[in-house]
C-alpha cells in the first residue's frame, strides 16, 4: 500500500454527508453538483466552486475509467464523502476498483494508462493544483481512494490571470 | 447540446455548458464525423457557453488536433474565459491550440 500525504491538521467535524453512485459517466455530473451543494452553505467564490468541482469530476471520472476500467456498469460503485471541518471542506472519493500499483508514477503530470480513450494524464494535476491538499490511497485489486482538502471563503482575490 | 457547423473548411464546435468525460464521449464522435467527411480542414472550438470543463476538454482538443495536423490543419480555441485558459495553459496546449483573445471574463458576475 502506498501513501502520499502532503499534510494534515486535525479539527472537528462540523457536518458530514456520504453518497455512493453507479459508476457510470452520468453521475460525474451528480457528485458536481452534490459538492457544490454542500458547500454552498460557506458561500463560496465561484473560484473555489470552480476549483472544488473540477477536482471532484477528476477523481469521480478515474474511478470510472480506470478503476472499474470504463465498463459502466451499475453495480459498480463509487462513494462520495464530504466534511466539513470549520471553513474547510473534505472529500473523499473511494472506488473498489483495480487500484493503482506505483501511485507516485500515476500522479505525474501527463502520465497516462489509456492515451487510447484520449484521456491526458492531467487528472491529478489539476486536482493538486485546485485543492489545497491531495491524498491517494491505493492497492492493486482493491481500490483506490483520493481524499482532498480546500479552504472555503477564505481565499485571498489574485488578480490578473496565469 | 453542442452545435457544429462547417464554414470553408473551418468546422465551429459550439461547446455545451459542461464539458466533462460524459460529454466528451458525443463531441468527439460528432466532430470526428465531419472529419471523416474530408470537407475539414480547421477546427474552432468555441466556448461562448461554456462554465466548465474538465481534463476532458483537454483530451477532446488533443484528439482531434491529432487527426487533422497531419493534412496541416489548425485547432483555435475561442471565448474562453480564464479558468478555461488556465486548464489549456496548465496542459501544454500552447503550442497546439491557438487560443484567441477572450471576450468574457471568468467571475463577471461578483458576488
Ligand atoms: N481510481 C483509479 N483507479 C485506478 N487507476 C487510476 C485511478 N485514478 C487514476 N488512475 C491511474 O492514474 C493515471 C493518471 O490519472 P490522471 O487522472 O492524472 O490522468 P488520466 O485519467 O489518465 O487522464 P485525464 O485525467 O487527463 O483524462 C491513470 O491513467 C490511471 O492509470
Ligand atoms: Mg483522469
Amino acid at each position: 500500500m502506498i501513501e502520499i500525504v502532503e499534510k494534515r491538521e486535525i479539527r472537528e467535524v462540523s457536518n458530514e454527508a456520504r453518497v455512493e453512485f453507479a459508476a457510470v459517466s452520468d453521475n460525474e455530473a451528480f457528485a458536481r453538483m452534490a459538492v457544490a451543494a454542500f458547500i454552498m452553505p460557506l458561500n463560496p467564490t465561484l473560484e473555489e466552486l470552480s476549483d472544488v468541482k473540477t477536482a471532484v469530476s477528476e477523481a469521480v471520472t478515474n474511478a470510472v475509467i480506470h478503476g472499474y476500467e470504463n465498463r459502466c456498469d451499475r453495480n459498480d460503485k463509487v462513494s462520495m464523502t464530504c466534511r466539513l471541518r470549520g471553513d474547510e471542506l473534505e472529500v473523499e472519493i473511494s472506488d473498489r476498483g483495480v487500484g493503482i500499483g506505483d501511485v507516485e508514477a500515476a500522479m505525474t503530470p501527463m502520465y497516462t494508462t489509456r492515451p487510447e480513450l484520449e484521456r491526458s494524464g492531467m487528472g491529478f494535476a489539476f486536482m493538486e493544483a485546485f485543492m489545497d491538499e491531495l491524498e491517494v490511497r491505493s492497492e492493486p485489486g482493491r481500490g483506490t481512494s483520493v481524499r482532498m482538502c480546500r479552504k472555503i471563503g477564505m481565499t485571498p482575490w489574485i488578480a490578473g490571470e496565469e | 447540446m453542442e452545435d457544429y457547423k462547417v464554414i470553408n473548411d473551418y468546422l465551429m464546435i459550439r461547446l455545451p455548458e459542461e464539458i466533462d468525460h460524459h460529454e466528451s464521449l458525443t463531441i468527439s464522435a460528432r466532430a470526428d464525423r465531419y472529419i471523416m467527411s474530408g470537407r475539414v480542414e480547421n477546427i474552432v472550438f468555441d466556448f461562448e457557453r461554456t462554465t466548465f470543463m474538465d481534463s476532458s476538454g483537454v483530451g477532446i482538443i488533443l484528439g482531434r488536433y491529432r487527426k487533422i495536423a497531419c493534412f496541416g490543419g489548425k485547432v483555435y480555441a475561442v471565448n474562453a474565459d480564464s479558468r478555461i485558459r488556465r486548464i489549456l495553459l496548465m496542459s501544454g496546449l500552447e503550442g497546439i491550440v491557438e487560443i484567441m483573445e477572450p471576450k468574457k471574463k471568468c467571475g463577471e458576475v461578483k458576488q
